[in-house]
């Protein structure tokens, strides 16, 4: 079995610092052929300095690398393919603009013999990337443009660039975090058949399941000291959180308390109705009552409708039927600035894309919304700027050397709450939170769903957004389940994840992914 | 803070200083100012005035180009208000050597510079409305102007007879040319604008992240309009001082390829052309800058066939200059020997 396999990748006695910070403290790390070994750790625990110095994007430092028993030193990640590790990083880094063929061979396409740098075989070049993707169960018309993919089939043609370049080593870096449930099958079906193949394989995630669902062993990293090496079999889920925090977690929740606590204190303290809410195309026929104190959890597959829903909430795109009944008057929502006035606050999905504004300081990213909604002739007093942000920092724990620096230098979870700061300096009604704990580890995603039950304790309502059920089913005290871009039914608080999934596919008619 | 804003302007200082450190070797005279019937004159005055109508056209395309846009008619949007101003001033010259104008003189600014802002609303309903891209939305006006231009002066070139309309481009106010006075003005209202309102943020979040930007709820699309509309109107005061300066409208040549000089003032400057970055101040240098490469090609007495290859070397230089690549290339090259 796998752990008679003979090492391909060992790394011994790494060290690295940036710029006299050490980000790698004499790590040892063994991958083996024909395994699948999760690398995980807190965000900042090393992960992905550890998979930098692999890959050849930063110089070994300290340390030694060998690959098949040779001693090597990558100095670029293309010089690391060309050895035989292969990377597919986080953000699919391929061109949407060009086909999936394309995308597979740039670089090394196929040309016609009769010329030399002329002409390119397109016919070999797509009949050849047709037989790579077949080979990962991806079946594709390999002239499509890519953009016009799902993020899963990109992630796919990502693997298959990787794995054409008679890889011995494939390092993904959280390949499932824009993925749903079928998606993350499908890529491990590919990661499966790639390991017997005998193919290392090295992943890294936050999602604690999937590294059940898919790996031999487990490497844990914190503070960028080597914590261990276990087989997955050996060490269960609270010892795996145990090993990257450093100490227990304790999960959140009571979210049934809660919504009896709400049901009592405030029936008729109703938010946000929506009646029939619906958009061609986008979702269809929307009902629910959202009362202070109440999480509504949206739940369903990628792509079932729900981030829809959140921006229907949030004038992002404009309903065409239903009514929308904000505090008690009806409104049309033209744009975010015209929800934002009638004291809606929003999280998006994508924190890079949509949420942070990268260039500008922590301050002027958390201001930005409120400053938006005052209008361009009442500027915030600075004093008055510093003393909310100050408090919004401390009330979310954000962790920043300095809050007049760029966001962009933020870890993942420290942005985020940047994001919901910003929301909350509004002094929202209702919070819509799409993806919040997204691409964040462990301990900041509990960190953020104890204090969403905080604000909610505290009588803000909340709608909630995420692809983890258990999650969701933890702090909700209502959950509307979304499937095929429709209402699929409602449940109540205490609902376990088993009847969100039951519920999801108790469709009648559910088309294959991809 | 600002050490950072002196550090974002260093490069644009040195390279104006070096300017005229050269300009000063040719011509050991270029320095002097002379106050002459209460007016200043000097080659440095003369830089300043005609700068001017660059530093305002510029002074326009950096808020745009901040907010991820741009626009390539301000040239055109010159000649259309240089032609609206000379209509409706027109004069004749009598026998007597009196003139006078067909409509009161601030009629026909007020005019012309109200069409050049329609222009630029022109610019920005096509950008946010139509969603066109900036530089396909602004070749429009930027092609059909000089036609407008040519249906206003009929396809000629009105000469301007009325007096005071020469005042904007060669007058004094203070002793310093009306000009530079009044770029000056504007630069440093608007500089007062952005730092008392949140304008500033506002374009620089709509220039750095667009998306972000309206989730947050910062209006984007009314403010990108304005922004369009009041390039158009830096463009029509710049068109009324270069009509002014000439006492004429000509609608093929007022402005000529002024919208690439602003561009090249506008990067100069510091401002990224991605949107985002942007400095008001780097803004006016740039222009300064560009005004006294030209001076310095007089200066120096280069052949006028050789004219344009002679500022493209020197742009190319001044780019070179300013271009952190390169220096950090320069001081590779440089400390190699030290380190092997």
């Amino acid at each position: 079995m796998a752990d008679l396999n003979a090492p391909v990748l060992v790394a011994r006695g790494i060290v690295h610092s940036y710029g006299g910070k050490p980000a790698l403290d004499g790590v040892d790390f063994t991958l083996r052929a024909g395994e699948v070994h999760a690398l995980m750790g807190q965000n900042g625990a090393g992960k992905s300095t550890l998979i930098k110095v692999l890959t050849g994007a930063e110089r070994l430092q300290r340390g030694s690398i060998t690959l098949a028993g040779a001693g090597i030193a990558p100095t670029s990640p293309h010089h690391a393919q060309q050895l035989g590790i292969s990377t597919v990083y986080q953000e699919v880094n391929l061109c949407p603009n060009l086909s999936v063929a394309e995308n597979i061979f740039a670089g090394r396409q196929p040309m016609k013999p009769w010329t030399r740098g002329g002409g390119i075989d397109w016919r070999a070049l797509n009949a050849q990337a047709k037989t790579l993707l077949a080979g990962l169960d991806v079946d594709i018309d390999p002239r499509r443009e890519l953009a016009s993919c799902s993020v899963a089939v990109q992630q796919m043609v990502a693997i298959a660039r990787a794995i054409d370049i008679s890889a011995k080593v494939l390092i993904l870096d959280e390949p499932t975090s824009s993925l749903d449930a079928d998606e993350v099958k499908l890529l491990f079906r590919t990661l499966e058949r790639l390991r017997a193949g005998g193919m290392a394989i090295l992943f890294v995630t936050h999602f604690l399941d999937q590294v059940y669902a898919v790996s031999d062993r487990i490497t844990v990293l914190r503070n960028g000291k080597l914590v261990g090496e276990h087989l997955a079999t050996d060490l269960d889920q609270p010892a795996l959180i145990a090993a990257m925090v450093g100490r227990a977690v304790p999960a959140g929740g009571g979210a049934q308390a809660q919504a009896q606590e709400a049901a009592a204190s405030s029936k008729t303290d109703c938010v946000l109705r929506a009646s029939g809410v619906s958009r061609r195309g986008a979702v269809d026929d929307v009902s629910f009552e959202l009362a202070r104190g109440e999480i509504l959890g949206l739940a369903g597959l990628l792509g079932s409708g729900r981030t829809e829903v959140a921006r229907l909430l949030f004038g992002l795109d404009r309903a065409d039927a239903g009514e929308l009944v904000v505090n008690g008057a009806a409104v049309v929502l033209k744009d975010p600035a015209h929800a934002i006035s009638h004291r809606l606050g929003f999280c998006p999905e994508e924190r890079k894309t949509e949420g942070i504004v990268e260039d500008l300081s922590i301050r002027d990213n958390i201001l930005l919304t409120l400053q938006a909604r005052a209008g361009l002739w009442k500027k915030l007093p600075a004093a008055d700027g510093r003393a909310l942000t100050d408090k919004l920092a401390q009330a979310l724990d954000i962790r920043a050397p300095d809050l007049d620096g760029p966001i962009g230098t933020l870890s993942g979870g420290n942005q985020q709450k940047c994001v919901i700061a910003r929301a909350l300096a509004t002094d929202p009604a209702v919070l819509i939170l799409d993806e919040p704990t997204r691409g964040i580890d462990v301990a900041g995603k509990q960190e953020i769903m104890n204090r969403l039950i905080e604000l909610a304790r505290e009588g803000l309502a909340i709608v909630f957004i995420s692809a983890e059920i258990d999650e969701l089913t933890r702090v909700a005290t209502k959950i509307i389940v979304m499937r095929d871009r429709r209402q699929a039914g409602e449940l109540p608080a205490g609902a376990s994840p088993d009847d969100v999934y039951s519920m999801i596919a108790a469709a009648p008619d559910r088309g294959a992914a991809a | 803070m600002k050490r950072l804003a002196s550090h974002a302007l260093f490069w644009p200082v040195i390279t104006l200083l070096a300017l005229i450190a050269l300009n000063t070797a040719v011509n050991p005279g270029f320095l002097a100012v002379s106050l002459r019937d209460g007016h200043l004159y000097g080659n440095l005055v003369d830089i300043l005035n005609r700068a001017a109508p660059l530093a305002l056209v510029s002074a326009g395309m950096t808020l745009v180009i901040a907010a991820r846009g741009l626009d390539i008619s301000v040239g055109a949007v010159v000649a259309i208000t240089a032609a609206m101003a000379a209509l409706l001033i027109g004069g004749s010259l009598n026998l007597d050597g009196e003139t006078t104008s067909r409509f009161p003189m601030w009629f026909a600014l007020v005019a012309a510079l109200g069409v050049a802002t329609l222009c630029g609303l022109w610019n920005g309903a096509l950008v946010v409305g139509v969603g066109m891209q900036p530089i396909i939305a602004t070749l429009i006006l930027m092609v059909a102007g000089r036609g407008i231009a040519q249906l206003i002066t009929g396809g000629q070139i009105l000469t301007i007879y009325y007096p005071p309309y020469s005042y904007l481009g060669n007058g004094y106010l203070l002793g310093l040319p009306f000009a530079a006075v009044l770029a000056t003005l504007v630069i440093v209202a608007l500089h007062a604008l952005l730092s008392l309102t949140p304008l500033g943020l506002f374009i620089r979040a709509i220039g750095i992240n667009p998306v972000a930007a309206r989730i947050a709820g910062v209006r984007s699309r009314p403010i990108t309009v304005a922004l369009y509309a009041f390039c158009g109107l830096t463009a029509g005061l710049a068109g009324l001082i270069i009509s002014s300066n000439v006492k004429s409208a000509d609608a093929n040549n007022a402005g000529q390829l002024l919208e690439l000089d602003a561009i090249l003032a506008v990067t100069l400057g510091g401002t990224a052309l991605t949107g985002g970055r942007f400095s008001l101040a780097g803004t006016a240098l740039g222009a300064l800058i560009i005004q006294t490469l030209t001076s310095t090609i007089y200066s120096l007495g280069v052949p006028p066939e050789v004219n344009l290859v002679f500022r493209a070397a020197l742009i190319f230089i001044v780019m070179l200059l300013q271009s952190a690549e390169f220096r950090a290339t320069v001081r590779r090259l440089v400390t190699r020997p030290e380190r092997a």
